[in-house]
């Protein structure tokens, strides 16, 4: 679309642009790959307090293991730690995140977009201001009534906790989402003899898949990266990764453990390459339709 | 009143043989009938080692489950509130204990220790009021820490005082050695505060006004500590502020300090063949406390872990965790690679040479850090402002003058204060 | 839409907000204006394996009995919003009266926990928020000029930031910025000055924060962007050339324009969790010299002592700073809802 545009960039123009997002890849890339080259060495040499050229070079990965680089920290982290269990916690709360949160909020962001009342708004505004609460006040506030009723511990907990904090967002982007779907779309379905339902289930659902993947990928990423919830909501056999990564590092960090946590983050980041190279396109296209209009 | 734990060793030795008959009868359950034990802790190494043994108490009718996390003080008071209770037992310290005392969530274990405890040592029960609310199975002091050779190399005796210590690193700066010999766990918060505490007792300053919940720390004394505490900080890696235990033993290891008081617990890991040349992990000796300003109260405080029982469960379920818990704190625990993780308060325990620097502190007179209800709101007041005057942005007295009022603010609030 | 339509689509939806933010919010509001009773203390002697020591006890025999009558706890009404951990109004009235002059009085007024966060929150939002947008912005404009191909990789490596976990994206951060970490070391070359350390001075400290803050928080303007940018109308881009439109005009004429509703719902986000910025400031140990409202709170409930009703007031206190910083942008978007609706 853009590139006929794109051909007749002048030269330096060009050069400017190219070298300023080389220059932010770089910045962008650099603390991972960095992380991602340390991975392989011991914790004294990743986090030396000699010289940084040690996480370079690697000389007590060397005077420990015999090689200047080790698979230990990734050993230690997925086989004797058994970070895989936390891994399959992740997928359980990641794919029940994702697929309840678009199914509440398609509901209500579709209803949102479609009400002409005043009070739509002002429901956005509420929850507007719901998403102002520091999340760590409102995890706080769960953990005695979830420990009176038993509650607490288990992965419905946490992925109902995580699906209600997640709501004002993504209501706020699917309602703009559904807004620029035309009205007309679903009315003329409902002129034909059409439930309000069935107009959604047979009109709107078949166009809506840009904007729900768009709106889940935040999902994802919130589900996936969360710490406040997962951390105390969730038992020790339920922990989910971040949770784990962070019981690696502990009050007291212990000779090793620092690595795994090193090589997990690591671990954990590959998935999300293949899934933003599987979506990417999806992303584009999804936003391109919907909170666009905000 | 202090216990020498030599004698304890000695005592030790003396009993061993009825311990041993007690523990060489292990079975399933341990002899419990049946129950629920439920175990919250902070995570670290001895502690995981209590509740792995604490769980072989597991079958027959007998479950134990342990949620050892860094967010246990978080989670362990509402964890306790319900009823029942979902954890039976909160793995705590001296300080930590009053979070559940204060919010009556433990029972007393008197009659608990009748009927089990038989194998218990009289000196791990602890006693408030009478009433015996927790066990302790580890102590813990920071002490002295110093680099053999750096001192050989200035000609200094291990220093006694932080005022020899502070003669001590301007030599060290002086002849070139190391531009920062000091080190020490300065992070703002948690740690800064405890670092006050400890040159403020080496002072001889008493935190309260005697009974009450009036805070007295804007004083000489206070000024004094605080003084002392940044006359210390400019031998120190400017970043000092940022540096718990964690950082301040990367730079040990690093070898780029000499001298420092830091954590009994942590020196094991100091005087291993990982992480460090063989010149810093060779050299590194531990000593006994520091005194200040002339004081023989030591600067710094005395800790122990321990654990408890909850209010609001069944008797029985209480009896499974009491003896789940005795069980993961007897003799059992102790091998080789367990012995280093801590100074044991076990019988058997025999203190490697790293773990002479707490044993020196307790013999020291040393004060324990204090159990008072009311400690926790002093000790984030002092953690949030002490930074104010170390960075120079404003003086000791008024330093000390927003800690009183932080801490009034906040006592104010829980009702300690009218 | 009907009403009665509308409920049941928005039911689900508002369940899980009504019980797991409002109801919790509800308790939070009630908890900042009642505190916990008066406690009975009395004299006790402590013992454990270092000796006996005179101590304090919370009676709990006589406190049980002010509890029993008074469940909630005594209500204080809004005593602990005007504390001195909170809003200080009667030392700001004492300090009005005592300082020699507006800057003194600024000065003394900063020394006050809730002003002192409060003017770091403020400068971290109000840079933080704008400059993210706009490298979002440029990068979105530079990825979007590069071949089809390359693209995929460059959206992945440009979320980088925002998809590590901070929890150990900080900590490396952390080690890299050290006096003798890599970019410690780079930035002591660049100023020439071998004993500079980010971590010691109070600016350099609240420059890493928000260049930290505007690292990690530009991708996700980015990806706005970039979508959007899909969507500009060629044929007005087009004409506008036609029309001799240089390439800054197009942009500005045109791009810019059509992004703003984007920009805007951007913005309302990014305020907003900007405003609650905290999780940098642990994972920096930068507590020495920067505070933020939802750091006090952190504070308050990982002290050994938590102070619940104080940590409900800087919530609630959050909330309000939230609307009154959101309130323009809400303003903009009613008289649009109006607009669209009518």
């Amino acid at each position: 679309m853009t590139t006929r545009i794109a051909d007749r960039r002048p030269a330096t123009l060009q050069i400017l642009l190219s070298g300023f997002l080389i220059l932010w890849l770089i910045v962008a890339a650099f603390p991972f790959l960095w992380t991602l080259w340390g991975s392989f060495k011991v914790e004294g040499d990743f986090f030396s307090k000699a010289d940084w050229m040690n996480a370079i070079t690697g000389p007590l990965t060397q005077a420990q293991t015999g090689s200047s680089m080790t698979g230990d920290g990734y050993y230690g982290a997925w086989v004797q730690e058994e970070f895989w269990r936390a891994a399959l916690n992740s997928l359980i709360v990641v794919v029940a995140v994702v697929c309840i949160s678009l199914t509440f909020g398609t509901l209500g962001g579709y209803a949102l977009s479609r009400s002409p009342y005043r009070y739509a708004f002002w429901l956005l505004l509420v929850a507007l201001v719901f998403r102002a609460m520091p999340p760590i006040t409102l995890v706080s506030g769960y953990l005695l009534p979830f420990f009176e009723w038993n509650l607490w511990g288990h992965l419905p907990t946490a992925i109902i906790v995580l699906v209600a904090i997640n709501q004002p967002f993504t209501l706020w982007m699917l309602t703009s989402f559904f807004r620029n779907i035309p009205k007309e779309l679903d009315e003329s379905a409902m002129v034909d003899g059409c439930s309000r339902f069935q107009a959604f289930r047979h009109v709107i659902i078949p166009v809506m898949w840009p904007g729900v993947i768009t709106t889940g990928l935040f999902s994802f990423l919130l589900a996936y990266n969360d710490f406040a919830v997962t951390a105390m909501l969730l038992s020790k056999e339920n922990q989910t990764m971040i949770p784990k990564i962070a019981s690696f590092l502990g009050t007291t960090q212990t000779a090793g453990n620092v690595m795994f946590a090193v090589s997990s983050v690591v671990s954990v980041t590959a998935p999300l390459f293949v899934l933003v190279m599987f979506f990417q396109r999806q992303i584009v296209s999804g936003l391109t339709a919907g909170a666009v209009k905000g | 009143m202090t216990i020498s734990m030599r004698s304890l060793a000695l005592m030790t030795l003396l009993g061993a043989t009825a311990l041993t008959g007690g523990a060489g009868g292990a079975m399933a359950g341990c002899g419990i009938p049946a129950g629920r034990v439920s175990i919250i802790g902070n995570e670290f190494p001895a502690i995981q080692t209590v509740a792995r043994e604490a769980m072989t108490c597991a079958g027959d009718g007998v479950t134990v489950k342990s949620n050892l996390t860094a967010d246990h003080q978080k989670i362990n008071v509402p964890g306790m509130q319900g009823n029942p209770a979902e954890y039976t037992t909160a793995i705590i310290s001296t300080s930590s204990i009053m979070a559940l005392m204060n919010e009556d969530v433990i029972r007393p274990l008197d009659d608990l220790v009748a009927a089990h405890g038989q194998d218990l040592a009289k000196n791990q029960l602890v006693t408030i009021d009478g009433k015996v609310m927790g066990v302790a199975f580890m102590a813990n002091a920071q002490h002295l820490v110093y680099r053999q050779d750096v001192l050989e190399k200035i000609g200094v005796e291990p220093p006694r005082t932080y005022e020899e210590m502070l003669a001590a690193a301007e030599k060290i700066r002086a002849e070139g050695i190391m531009q920062y010999p000091l080190g020490g766990a300065y992070m703002a918060g948690w740690n800064l505060a405890l670092e006050f505490v400890n040159m403020y007792f080496g002072m001889d300053g008493e935190l309260f006004e005697p009974g009450t919940a009036e805070v007295s720390i804007n004083n000489e004394k206070g000024i004094a500590a605080l003084e002392m505490m940044k006359a210390l900080t400019a031998y120190m890696n400017p970043d000092f502020l940022t540096h718990d235990s964690n950082a301040t033993s990367a730079e040990w290891e690093a070898g780029n300090t000499a001298l420092m008081n830091f954590w009994g617990s942590r020196t094991g890991v100091l005087t291993d063949d990982e992480g460090a040349p063989p010149e810093v992990y060779e050299n590194t000796k531990v000593a006994g406390p520091l005194t200040v300003a002339g004081g023989s109260t030591p600067a710094t405080t005395l800790w122990w872990d321990g654990w408890t029982v909850a209010k609001n469960i069944s008797d029985e379920d209480a009896a499974a965790t009491f003896v789940a818990m005795a069980k993961g704190s007897s003799p059992a625990i102790l091998n080789d690679d367990t012995m280093i993780e801590a100074v044991w308060m076990i019988d058997g325990y025999m203190p490697a040479e790293v773990n002479q620097g707490v044993i020196k502190t307790m013999e020291a007179g040393t004060k324990p850090y204090p159990t008072l209800p009311y400690m926790g709101l002093l000790h984030t007041a002092l953690g949030d402002n002490i930074a104010d005057f170390l960075t120079g942005k404003e003086d000791a007295a008024t330093t000390l003058s927003d800690i009183e009022a932080a801490y009034t603010a906040a006592a104010r609030e829980k009702g300690f204060l009218q | 839409m009907k009403h009665r339509t509308f409920l049941w689509f928005f039911l689900p939806s508002a369940t899980a907000m009504f019980l797991f933010i409002a109801l919790p919010i509800f308790s939070v509001v009630t908890q900042s204006v009642f505190a916990p009773h008066e406690q009975v203390i009395r004299e006790v002697e402590n013992c454990s394996v270092f000796g006996c020591t005179k101590a304090t006890q919370i009676d709990q025999e006589a406190t049980q009995a002010l509890r029993e009558a008074e469940p909630m706890g005594r209500y204080v009404g809004a005593a602990i919003y005007a504390d001195r951990n909170h809003l200080a109004l009667s030392e700001i009235g004492a300090l009005w009266n005592r300082s020699s002059g507006p800057v003194d009085f600024l000065g003394q007024l900063l020394n006050l926990p809730f002003y002192g966060a409060l003017a770091f929150t403020l400068t971290y939002t109000l840079l933080v928020t704008p400059l993210a947008i706009m490298l979002g912005f440029l990068i979105a404009l530079a990825v979007n000029a590069v071949p089809r191909f390359f693209r995929g990789p460059m959206i992945f490596v440009s979320l980088l930031p925002m998809i590590v976990t901070p929890l150990v994206g900080a900590l490396i951060l952390f080690w890299m910025v050290d006096a003798r970490g890599i970019l410690g070391a780079v930035i002591q070359m660049m100023a020439g000055d071998p004993n500079l350390s980010v971590k010691a001075s109070t600016p350099l400290m609240w420059t890493m924060l928000i260049v930290y803050g505007i690292w990690s928080t530009a991708p996700f303007a980015f990806v706005i962007y970039y979508a959007g940018l899909q969507t500009v109308p060629q044929d007005t881009l087009e004409s506008a050339m036609i029309d001799g439109a240089s390439r800054w005009e197009r942009i500005r004429f045109v791009v810019i324009p059509h992004l703003l509703p984007l920009t805007t719902f951007m913005a309302l986000i990014k305020i907003m969790d900007n405003f609650r910025v905290f999780e940098p400031i642990v994972s920096f140990s930068a507590s020495a010299h920067a505070q933020s409202l939802s750091y006090f709170i952190y504070s308050d409930l990982g002290g050994e002592t938590r102070l619940l009703s104080s940590a409900a007031a800087t919530s609630v206190l959050t909330i309000l700073g939230v609307v009154v910083l959101l309130s323009p942008v809400l303003v903009r978007t009613w008289r649009s809802f109006g607009k669209g609706a009518a």
